[in-house]
């Protein structure tokens, strides 16, 4: 049973660092735009890093 | 509500009580009091955006300006490049940003705020209509989506760990594992659990709290009892050491509600955009004559007395009487008539109308608020404030549910401790009550059944614009329909006749260029290359044009120089061809019934609900239509007042109706129906009355939309009883005290899984038209 007492923490640590990535990814405007991306991808334009910015 | 006082809006934003932002009556949760408010509001809001979107702009920390404004025509990634190029093409611009998703533009800029429309204006250049968005409300409601999906993240995180350590609880007992192990396990599910309730459980403590202030109860009451009273007591069970810990249970009902309520959230979210979409297009600004020159003024603000100036093709701001100029007027949007009528110097023409040929100068007679434009939108804020008293399915049912396992728990207890047990025992079972009975499966029935219906209805071009509009839709008996625009597609299309590919080449090709009904319907009508005319517009009369060295006209009988009977004999729409003065062709046109009409008629019919036509056009003319379609009910000639007052007779006689209608004319009466729907052809503030708005020329959307209406209703009921079941069977178990932890979130889980699998049917079983 002691395997327990480490096997408990790790579990509980695996799944904080999946929550902390979904809300992680959610403050940082990634389900923002569901459609974009799908068409941003066929845009090749040098001046997409610019654009980019200041997101 | 008066439409004269119009508050300024710095008044009002900054004021904690929630008071309608238009005329500051006190209002409940929203922040208008009712929907012409709103309508109000914005058109105004619009009317001064239409001038200065940067007015809106905000500063940010770094000094540069920010805009965010609502883009119509996004399609595809060539869209967004166009877009962000031309923003990005500036040298101030920071910043830009295109949402495909959500169809707005982002973009900063550095230097003066005025900036911010020159930049709006290249876009609008570019082809796309750019509105300013809405007040917060909008951003307010995905706020509250963001806080939903973080509280749903939490509890499925701790629902998931809480389970890893309950299913060791459940499959082996405290002497085999040992107690030491068995507290262990219960401190950290107390660990994970606390900090989770507290968070996760907010949305529902706020919402419970604030209706118990008002002296109400809703369902979030025993919800948060529940939540409340499990964890307290699994804490306490665990500080001595006991055996039952309820925290699982506590924390997958919240994980499971927090769904609902997030759906719900969301598919209020999506009635609220397309709404506020629908909104941020009324009103716009007239031109003014003053003093010889003109000005632009917000619609709003025009007062009795002024001289408009309204180009061809313009709508007619506000009531008044021709000064100069001479014109067709497109009266159907008041009336429902398809011709237009021929005003001149003298005649009254009315807001709302459509100036089809001619520049005219119109002299104000009534404000545009006194109008009778305005007339049509007090009438139908009257109408709406009648309706807005339905009740939901789900609050009915939560108003019987509450009080009952209230009860219910309170017996338990009484009953447990007047047998003798000790009064925490008589508290576990009294708990495990209020647990067991905690409406998961209620809270999830309604969400859950409207994201999927709304969903389905969305991809076949039908636009949900409330949430309770299903509902209502599918108690209906009666459906009323208007005539122009709604069982007919609204636009004459021309008929077989006695012409050759001449004529029409060359009538069309005069025709084309004019915006009336019928010369565009002749347009559309010829598909060959059209010839090179440089045709000019005679008011009242037709086109004429120089084609080698003849005159040719296409217009009224007379004026193309036909004699004997001056007026059509018939209801048919005509125009003539003329070369020279000498006749050369008729052409004849009618309103053509939408494709489907029939058949939807028929097979509303069958499905046994009674349909009406209720037209502003003559009888001879909708009693035509009627029999076509095979509706036997016909009321022809009534004014608006009167189409708001057959639907009211109609409830009156109990009957739930359902108005089908896309003019202006019709929006009180969409208003005072039970349910209402409009083609998205109809015009905005029509379009904005309706509860549901549906795309393409077919009928067949509307008996779609009852179908998909009354299978959801169906499923929502299967879904309470279904809810009911299990608590007629659980209910007297957690009553005997056999129910244990395992027992309580086998009977959740397995219940709130039920309820999500029946709505799925709704995908399953498609609509046969």
């Amino acid at each position: 049973m002691s395997a327990l007492l480490y096997l408990v923490p790790i579990a509980l640590t695996l799944g904080l660092i999946g929550l902390g990535a979904f809300l992680w990814s959610m403050k940082n405007g990634q389900y923002d735009d569901l459609d974009g991306a799908a068409h941003r991808i066929l845009l090749d334009d040098d001046d997409e890093e610019e654009e980019e910015e200041g997101n | 509500m008066e439409a004269e006082t119009v508050p300024n809006s710095k008044a009002n934003c900054c004021s904690e009580e929630i008071a309608c932002k238009h005329c500051g009556e006190p209002t409940r949760s929203t922040d208008f009091c009712c929907t012409g408010c709103e309508a109000a509001h914005s058109a105004a809001h619009a009317a001064e955006a239409v001038t200065s979107f940067a007015s809106s702009a905000h500063r940010q920390e770094n000094g540069d300006y920010r805009l965010e404004l609502a883009v119509e025509g996004i399609h595809c990634a060539a869209c967004i490049r166009l877009i962000e190029n031309a923003v990005a093409d500036n040298d101030d611009v920071t910043h830009v940003r295109v949402n495909m998703t959500t169809e707005r533009v982002s973009y900063s800029w550095q230097g003066a705020v005025e900036r911010g429309d020159r930049i709006a204006a290249q876009v609008r250049k570019l082809g796309y209509k750019l509105y300013a968005l809405q007040d917060a409300s909008g951003e307010a409601g995905s706020e509250q989506e963001k806080i939903l999906i973080k509280a749903i993240a939490v509890a499925g995180f701790a629902a998931g760990n809480l389970m890893l350590i309950s299913v060791g609880l459940w499959t082996t007992t405290s002497e085999t594992m040992g107690f030491a192990t068995r507290d262990f396990f219960h401190w950290i599910a107390a660990l994970i659990a606390l900090p989770t309730v507290v968070y996760s459980g907010r949305p529902f403590f706020n919402s419970a709290l604030s209706v118990l202030r008002e002296g109400h109860t809703n369902m979030d009451v025993p919800i948060s009892l529940a939540v409340i009273l499990a964890s307290v007591m699994s804490v306490s069970e665990v500080m001595r050491s006991g055996e039952h810990v309820y925290f699982d249970s506590a924390v997958m009902l919240l994980f499971f509600l927090l769904i609902g309520r997030y759906l719900d959230a969301r598919a209020k979210g999506k009635a609220r955009e397309s709404a506020s979409t629908l909104l941020s297009k009324l009103a716009g600004t007239a031109a003014v004559l003053e003093d010889g020159h003109l000005t632009r003024v917000p619609i709003k603000k025009i007062k009795g007395g002024m001289t408009v100036v309204v180009a061809a093709g313009e709508s007619i701001p506000a009531d008044g009487t021709i000064i100069k100029g001479e014109s067709d007027v497109d009266l159907s949007l008041i009336s429902g008539e398809t011709m237009p009528l021929h005003t001149y110097v003298g005649s009254e023409v009315f807001a709302g109308t459509l100036n089809l040929t001619a520049p005219l100068e119109i002299m104000v007679t009534k404000a545009s608020e006194n109008s009778l434009l305005s007339e049509i939108v007090r009438m139908m804020e009257v109408a709406e404030q009648g309706a807005a008293k339905y009740v939901r399915l789900a609050d009915r049912a939560a108003s019987l549910y509450t009080p009952v396992v209230h009860v219910l728990g309170a017996l338990t207890f009484v009953g447990w401790w007047s047998v003798g047990a000790e009064w925490q025992v008589a508290l576990l079972h009294a708990v495990t009550v209020l647990i067991i009975t905690c409406p998961c499966a209620l809270g999830l029935a309604v969400p859950v059944v409207q994201v999927l219906a709304s969903g389905k209805l969305l991809k076949e071009g039908v636009l949900l614009k409330s949430g309770d509009a299903l509902e209502r839709l599918s108690m209906i008996d009666t459906v009323v329909f208007d005539k122009t625009g709604t069982l007919t597609v609204g636009k004459p299309v021309l008929l077989p006749g006695s012409y050759d590919e001449a004529d029409i080449q060359l009538a069309a090709s005069l025709a084309s260029q004019s915006i009336h009904p019928l010369s565009k319907a002749l347009g559309a009508a010829y598909e060959g290359p059209l010839l090179p005319l440089h045709g000019q517009e005679v008011p009242g009369k037709g086109l004429e044009a120089k084609y080698n060295g003849k005159r040719v006209r296409v217009g009224s009988r007379l004026w193309c120089g036909v004699q004997g009977v001056s007026e059509p004999t018939t209801d048919a729409l005509e125009l003539w061809l003329s070369v020279d003065e000498v006749p050369k062709a008729h052409f004849t046109f009618s309103d053509q019934l939408r494709s489907d009409a029939r058949r939807v008629l028929d097979a509303l019919q069958s499905a046994g609900v009674t349909a009406h036509l209720l037209s502003g056009d003559r009888l001879s003319v909708a009693k035509k239509i009627a029999d076509e379609v095979g509706i036997l009910t016909v009321k022809a000639d009534v004014t608006p007042t009167e189409k708001c007052a057959y639907l009211k007779a109609l409830k009156n006689a109990g009957h739930k109706v359902l108005m089908v209608g896309d003019g202006l004319n019709d929006a009180p009466a969409l208003a005072a129906a039970d349910a209402s729907m409009s083609p998205s052809s109809a015009i905005d503030i029509t379009q904005n009355t309706a509860d549901i708005v549906f795309q393409g020329d077919k009928l067949a959307p509307v008996f779609e939309t009852l179908l998909t209406a009354r299978h959801s209703t169906r499923l929502v009921r299967q879904n309470f009883a279904l809810a009911i079941l299990y608590n007629v069977v659980a209910v007297p178990l957690a009553v005997l005290g056999y129910v244990t932890p395992m027992i309580a979130a086998a009977a959740m889980s397995g219940s709130s899984l039920v309820v999500i699998l029946n709505a799925f049917r709704l995908r399953r079983k498609r609509g046969n038209i």
